[in-house]
């Protein structure tokens, strides 16, 4: 029992690191926007399948193929945030969550029609490390580094630089932000740009250990919710506590029960988060 | 909201439904008809032969969906390609029935996306718009359930392909007619080749998707094995679409069983092939339902290796006119290389038993088709009844009890293993049952 605790931990654990990279960007694009981001799901799909693209078309490995994902996954949110989120950026909720969603069915529609719903693999060779009764797989150990490098890069952006000043004043005071000369399109750009960063990049992490398919992202997506709540809307380093939470459940709860009981404990979960603590477990702002 | 937003916002949602609408491919069928009652069907006036005196051609309709996308795409195109072969070779000469008429075929059939709902659609338009004769059934057990209600409601004739679940004839059905070997003997030959290669072997976890098919299987094959001595150490079912195994793995390695059994389809089942290897999961033994037998199972590679998984039909299969007449059973349609080579020409590879399923499907309709003499669907439905018949995708006869009318009685599962051959190159063998192996069964599995 304590071996197999101690193997199905770790397997939560390492994977929580990847939903904690995924969740930070929804969490970002909220605490600054206030922006639901219901095309979340879409864009970590977008991240496995510039892997898989990459890396079958071009044999780029998924690993040297993460900065070029990265660089135009930034892009490819500043496109998305200037053509569908701007306009309504301080319109009505409402607003904004129909044109994540209207983004989020473009890109599964245009993804069904040219990648059709088969399921996709990134095969490349796994290798592991075999720690008593832990089997790490250098898959999931290298996503967890880069989950990680990844989190203290956007600490430091945040914390340390002047656009992440920027990010963290909008998200505190849009007027005032904008009364002391900063200009709230760029800034705005810029969260969302990252928050969609990260997704495709968690994307692309997923891909290099489970298939996928074009609908894979709507899973993740609620996945990123119920984190998000745990750990605090808003706060990215809380995102990767709750993160690190979801994945050590889903790791512990199938030890004691049946695997279907996972789903319903989280939300469970979820729901005694809202009406106990709705700040999460780290508050927001 | 600004006017240019809201410009913008409307366009895109246009756009997004367009493209959703592109990908289906499929028109949202029109307002079904009201079901008639099930009752025993009253003769096709659309269909019903009119004799003249001179032979005239008459297409029959035959009506289907395949899952171009979704869960079931790889089994259902091999399903439908299987079908394709046999329209096109039917169609060469035409069924000439005793009038005179020459029948030829023409298949109708729209994208099912692997959903239930989708199904009822479409069978419901196949019928109603589309005006079939007969229905082939959709690829497996959950989505040709859904299928055969209609059918059966509306009158007509479904030969089922794709489908082993028992369930759906034990409803009281009398137009819906079973090809592939039930549910409840797909792995209880895996149980058997178990007890044969290894008397000591006592324990088997059993790890299966949570869907129709998969759970008839398991049901049958527990009980099975319980009742030949066997532990059942770990009986769970995983969600469909299911990518993670980790947690089960966790589980079997936990519970330390000689044999791993279950799976549920494609997908699922190459993917927890793949993941038990990456964990370097100790176990003698491992039978999976379904993705085994498919020929993109390779792609996994050395994880491919030692893995069992029963099959309706394989390309080595004996089935021979020469088999047929020494069983005293009658012979029809082609040679089993004739297929294997007709299929290789068309599609460049051999088929796999869903495609040897979907042959069939066509083959045993047009057999009964011949033998009733006329599309009449009561005369064809006596004509399946009476069936008893050995072709290349093996022996074919349906249960005409009213408990389970339809229902597969007479075709065998075999065993296929993923061995090496000389080169290295992963390539399938039958293991079971003995009488018709072409390899021995590797055991244990070393990992």
């Amino acid at each position: 029992m304590t071996e197999q605790l101690l193997a199905s931990l770790t397997d939560g654990l390492l994977l929580g690191f990847v939903y904690g990279l995924a969740s930070m960007g929804l969490s970002l694009i909220w605490g600054v926007m206030r922006v639901i981001n219901l095309a979340h799901g879409a864009t970590m799909v977008l991240g496995m399948f510039a892997t898989y693209l990459l890396f079958s078309t071009f044999g780029i490995h998924p690993y040297v193929a993460l900065p070029i994902i990265v660089v135009l996954s930034l892009l490819f949110g500043f496109l998305v945030y200037a053509t569908a989120v701007h306009r309504v950026i301080n319109a009505p909720y409402l607003s904004t969550l129909l044109a994540t969603f209207a983004v989020n069915m473009m890109i599964i529609g245009i993804g069904t029609a040219v990648f059709t719903t088969t399921p996709r693999n990134v095969d490349i060779p796994v290798g592991r490390i075999q720690a008593g009764p832990v089997t790490l797989l250098s898959t999931r150990l290298v996503a967890t580094l880069i989950a990680v490098i990844v989190t203290a890069g956007l600490y430091l952006l945040l914390y340390r630089t002047r656009p992440g000043k920027a990010i963290r004043a909008v998200a505190n005071n849009r007027a005032a932000a904008r009364l002391m000369g900063i200009s709230a399109f760029r800034t705005l750009a810029l969260s969302f740009g990252l928050g969609t960063m990260l997704a495709a990049a968690a994307g692309a992490l997923i891909a290099t250990f489970f298939p996928f398919t074009i609908l894979s992202g709507a899973g993740y997506q609620t996945k990123g919710f119920v984190i998000c709540v745990l750990g605090g809307l808003g706060n990215p380093t809380g995102a990767l506590i709750g993160g690190l939470i979801l994945g050590a459940l889903e790791g512990i709860i199938p030890v004691f029960m049946a695997v279907n009981w996972v789903p319903v404990i989280e939300f469970v979960l979820f729901v005694l988060i809202l009406l106990v603590k709705p700040s999460g477990l780290l508050g927001a702002r | 909201m600004t006017r240019a937003f809201r410009v913008i916002l409307v366009l895109s949602m246009l756009a997004a439904l367009a493209l959703s609408g592109c990908a289906k491919a499929t028109p949202a069928p029109t307002a079904t008809q009201p079901p008639k009652p099930t009752s025993p069907p009253a003769a096709q006036p659309t269909v019903a032969p009119t004799p003249k005196p001179t032979p005239v051609t008459k297409t029959v309709v035959i009506g289907f969906t395949s899952s171009k996308t979704g869960s079931q795409e790889v089994p259902s195109t091999g399903q439908t390609r299987g079908l394709e072969l046999w329209l096109e070779q039917v169609n060469a000469k035409g069924v000439t029935l005793p009038d005179g008429t020459i029948v030829k075929f023409e298949f109708k059939t729209y994208d099912d996306e692997s959903n239930k709902e989708r199904v009822q659609q479409l069978y419901t338009k196949l019928i109603n718009d589309d005006k079939t004769n007969f229905l082939i059934s959709p690829y497996s057990s959950g989505l040709t359930d859904a299928a055969a209600v209609i059918a059966e409601q509306y009158g007509q004739i479904m030969i089922t392909t794709g489908a082993a679940s028992d369930a759906t004839y034990k409803k009281g059905y009398q137009l819906v007619f079973q090809l592939y070997t039930p549910a409840s003997r797909y792995l209880t030959g895996a149980v058997d080749l178990l007890a044969k290669l290894d008397p000591t072997a006592k324990k088997i976890a059993i790890v299966h998707e949570n869907d129709k098919f998969s759970t008839d299987v398991v049901n049958a094959a527990k009980a099975y094995a319980e009742s030949k001595g066997y532990e059942i150490v770990l009986f769970e079912g995983y969600d469909s679409g299911t990518t993670d195994f980790a947690p089960f793995i966790n589980k079997i390695i936990g519970a330390a069983p000689d044999a791993i059994m279950g799976g549920g389809h494609f997908a699922d089942g190459s993917t927890f092939a793949k993941q038990m290897y990456e964990k370097q999961v100790k176990v003698k033994f491992i039978a999976l339902l379904v993705a085994p037998p498919e020929l993109k199972f390779a792609d996994i590679g050395e994880a491919a290796f030692g893995i069992i998984g029963p099959s309706q039909w394989e390309p080595q299969a004996a089935y021979s006119e020469a088999s047929a007449k020494a069983a005293g059973i009658q012979w029809y349609g082609p040679s089993v290389a004739d297929f294997v080579n007709a299929y290789n020409a068309k599609y460049g590879e051999n088929p796999a038993y869903h495609a040897a399923g979907g042959y069939a499907a066509g083959l045993i309709l047009q057999k009964a088709i011949e033998d009733a003499g006329s599309l009449d669907t009561a005369k064809v439905k006596a004509a399946l009844d009476a069936m008893d018949v050995l072709t290349c995708y093996g022996h074919v006869k349906f249960d005409t009890s009213a408990e389970a009318h339809g229902l597969q009685v007479a075709h065998e599962m075999v065993y296929i293993q993923w061995q090496k051959d000389a080169s290295g190159k992963l390539v399938k063998q039958v293991v079971w049952p003995a009488e018709g192996k072409s390899a021995d069964a590797i055991y244990p599995l070393s990992r």
